[in-house]
């Protein structure tokens, strides 16, 4: 029953973690239709930027910042230099940011290397804490993970539903054609939510990194794991990913303890589910 | 700077590939160039080098040339390498793949190109020599339950562990290391009540963590890469305290090496490989010496990549010597002397070939310790000569044992 309650716990942080990296990819789609295959790779480069700085400072606060921020303006980059010249050209765009992704992973390791790299923890969250009830030791930082997945999602629960930013989000994803006729500037607020998704997923990177680790291929498990979470979930909204999210976590962690060779079956199984049966996603709403 | 050389390389290559002549011999090699393998992946090729230039980078008149090409370390990725070299580079030879499945791939491949000779880099699944061999497939080096020979033994008769858990990747290289540890350790007394095999690349161990028996005195990590520094953090943050032993691949100087708090759990740590790169050896210090002169940007030491595939080359290396670079008749002169061939390696052992065309070799069991400035290195407890395929056994008795798999061998 330990067993139970603590492979429950590991889904529920491996959910977190999956949530930060894809509602970014979830939000940059739902607005734009671009299916961003480079979110690995900013994921991937968070998570470096934030181990550089993390020995540099000492503080691992400023390597998520940093993480964020570095993935944040790569994302604006992508957006403003490559793939905004495209925009409404979905497949162009896709192909196009696969072809970033593959050039961002080779720089990446021409600079980081082959080796494997994780964030050395502040004090607080490097060792383990005592559950009450299970009477056995869990690691601090997973916790603190699951806390930092629910503050995200909350600020962006409010960024979205309360402030005039995430109103044009959501008009954006409702009707873009209105929303350019209107007046607003359509080609800033895309930059602004592609600088937006890569800050989460350049954070989850940092977090990926201290309670994991990150090597080259990091980038598209990520990848991966994002496109079935909100695949799951459904496209466009922080709810479907959540949901999408908590699915694959716990799915993948009761495979790996129960059934450990057919672990990865598990979380495939659920999307070709979803797929059959609610092809728009758990939470997602059909297209017109 | 890396993108001068690249270029310079790239010019180089174009510059000499002009003139070639009809005589001249092509080596093709495979190794893992992308990826989370390619820090030893460009080792091996860096071994590969290091021998043709050892030899003056001619054999008999003959100009030694080397093509690359990069595999995924997934089978087809090197099956599609060996095709490409060998239909459109025309190379005589192969030296490679890096990794064990790749390796059963190239093998089943050699056997419908008879004309090319087939030596295996640094993959290490049993079954590439061991059954089902092919009669143009050499493998001048062990497979991974050679390179375990001497720990089950250490553990259980030196350490006093009598039961240890086992967790590694689910594929032939692990399962093949494993044979080679219990297969000593289950003789000696030891039992293994427990295995769990993980897909590869998987990122979180924390449930494989708490379902590891209390009562074992140690575990096996079979793990390479950036999955054994997951899985050993994650058991360190878990509050996991029982000592680790190291499959030949846990405790690379590449895991050494990378950056974490995790390394604290492996000083002490037993484990078998054929590669120490702090060997004291005589043989193996010119070796590192030679090495380092080569490749003044590869590791401080060369590794068990660079190590294998340098080991293969220069066993061509020799055979193309004797037979005066003659590759004529289906390679005929050019294999017998490759399956009479002795040399010395650079581990002191004499290398040579059992029926089946694979390596008679050395091996060590060593143990992490911190180094005075806190890295981590090898140290070697002791040195087992002439480890054959069949660990010492009787033929018959270690055929019996049938192939490798989750859960063969057995003792609970």
């Amino acid at each position: 029953m330990t067993l139970f309650f603590i492979v429950t716990l590991n889904g529920l942080t491996l959910a977190a973690l999956y949530f930060l990296a894809a509602t970014g990819f979830s939000l940059i789609f739902g607005l734009m239709r671009t299916v961003n295959m480079a979110h690995g790779a900013l994921l991937l480069l968070g998570g470096y930027v934030g181990f550089s700085v993390v020995e540099a400072t000492g503080s691992w606060g400023l390597g998520v910042i940093a993480g964020g921020l570095a993935a944040a303006l790569a994302g604006a980059l992508v957006q403003f230099g490559i793939l905004g010249w495209m925009q409404g050209d979905e497949l162009r765009q896709t192909l196009a940011s696969i072809a970033i992704s593959i050039i961002m992973a080779d720089l990446m390791l021409w600079h980081w290397g082959g080796i494997t790299y994780q964030v050395t923890l502040p004090e607080l969250l490097s060792g383990g804490q005592r559950l009450p009830l299970l009477g056995v030791g869990y690691a601090s930082i997973r916790l603190a993970l699951m806390a930092f997945a629910l503050v995200i999602g909350v600020a962006l629960w409010f960024l979205i539903q309360k402030t005039r930013f995430g109103a044009v989000i959501r008009a954006g994803v409702d009707d873009q054609a209105m929303l350019r006729a209107l007046g607003f500037p359509i080609k800033r607020i895309f930059i602004s939510v592609f600088a937006l998704g890569g800050m989460l997923a350049g954070m989850a990177g940092v977090v990926a990194a201290s309670a994991l680790s990150i090597a080259p291929g990091t980038d598209l498990q990520f990848l991966l794991s994002s496109l079935v979470v909100v695949i799951v979930g459904g496209m466009g909204s922080v709810g479907g990913a959540a949901l999408g999210a908590l699915l694959v976590g716990l799915a993948e962690q009761y495979g790996l303890a129960y059934a450990p060779t057919y672990g990865a079956v598990f979380t495939f199984a659920i999307m070709v589910l979803v797929l059959a049966v609610r092809p728009q996603g758990l939470l997602g709403r059909a297209e017109k | 700077m890396n993108i001068l050389k690249t270029t310079a390389s790239i010019l180089a290559l174009t510059a000499f590939a002009a003139p070639a002549m009809a005589d001249d011999i092509k080596i093709g090699v495979i190794s893992v160039l992308e990826g989370a393998f390619a820090g030893p992946g460009m080792d091996g090729v860096r071994g590969a080098k290091l021998a043709v230039q050892e030899a003056g980078g001619a054999v008999g008149g003959n100009e030694i040339e080397i093509v690359t090409m990069s595999s995924d370390a997934s089978p087809d990725s090197a099956v599609n390498a060996a095709r490409k070299l060998i239909e459109q580079d025309e190379v005589d030879l192969i030296v490679g793949p890096l990794s064990g499945s790749e390796g059963l791939a190239l093998r089943d491949l050699s056997k419908s190109y008879p004309d090319v000779t087939f030596l295996n880099g640094s993959s290490a699944s049993q079954d590439t020599t061991l059954r089902d061999a092919s009669e143009n497939f050499f493998r001048f080096g062990g497979d991974g339950a050679q390179w375990m020979v001497g720990v089950g033994d250490y553990a259980f008769n030196d350490l006093g562990y009598e039961s240890v858990a086992i967790v590694g990747e689910d594929y032939s290289f692990p399962y093949t290391q494993v044979l080679g540890f219990m297969a000593e350790y289950c003789e000696a007394g030891g039992r293994v009540p427990e295995k769990f095999w993980t897909p590869i690349g998987n990122k979180d161990y924390s449930s494989i963590v708490y379902s590891i028996p209390q009562d074992v005195d140690a575990i096996f990590v079979v793990l390479g890469g950036a999955d054994a520094v997951n899985f050993l953090t994650q058991y360190a943050q878990a509050g996991g305290d029982k000592p680790i032993i190291g499959s030949s691949v846990t405790i690379d100087q590449s895991v050494l090496d990378s950056q974490g708090p995790f390394k604290d759990l492996l000083v002490g740590a037993p484990s078998g490989t054929p590669t120490v790169s702090n060997f004291e050896g005589e043989e193996w210090q010119a070796f590192v010496a030679s090495y380092n002169e080569a490749f003044p940007d590869g590791f401080s030491a060369p590794s068990i990549f660079g190590h294998h595939y340098y080991m293969s080359t220069k066993a061509a290396m020799l055979a193309l010597e004797e037979v005066g670079g003659d590759l004529s008749d289906g390679q005929e002169a050019f294999r017998a002397a490759l399956t009479d061939l002795e040399f010395v390696t650079p581990t002191g052992g004499t290398m040579r070939l059992d029926e089946n065309r694979n390596g008679i070799v050395d091996n060590f069991v060593t143990e992490v310790f911190e180094r005075e400035d806190g890295t981590l290195g090898n140290r070697v407890v002791k040195v087992v000569r002439d480890v054959d395929q069949y660990l010492g056994m009787d033929k018959d008795e270690f055929m019996a044992m049938g192939p490798v798999s989750r859960d063969n061998p057995s003792c609970p």
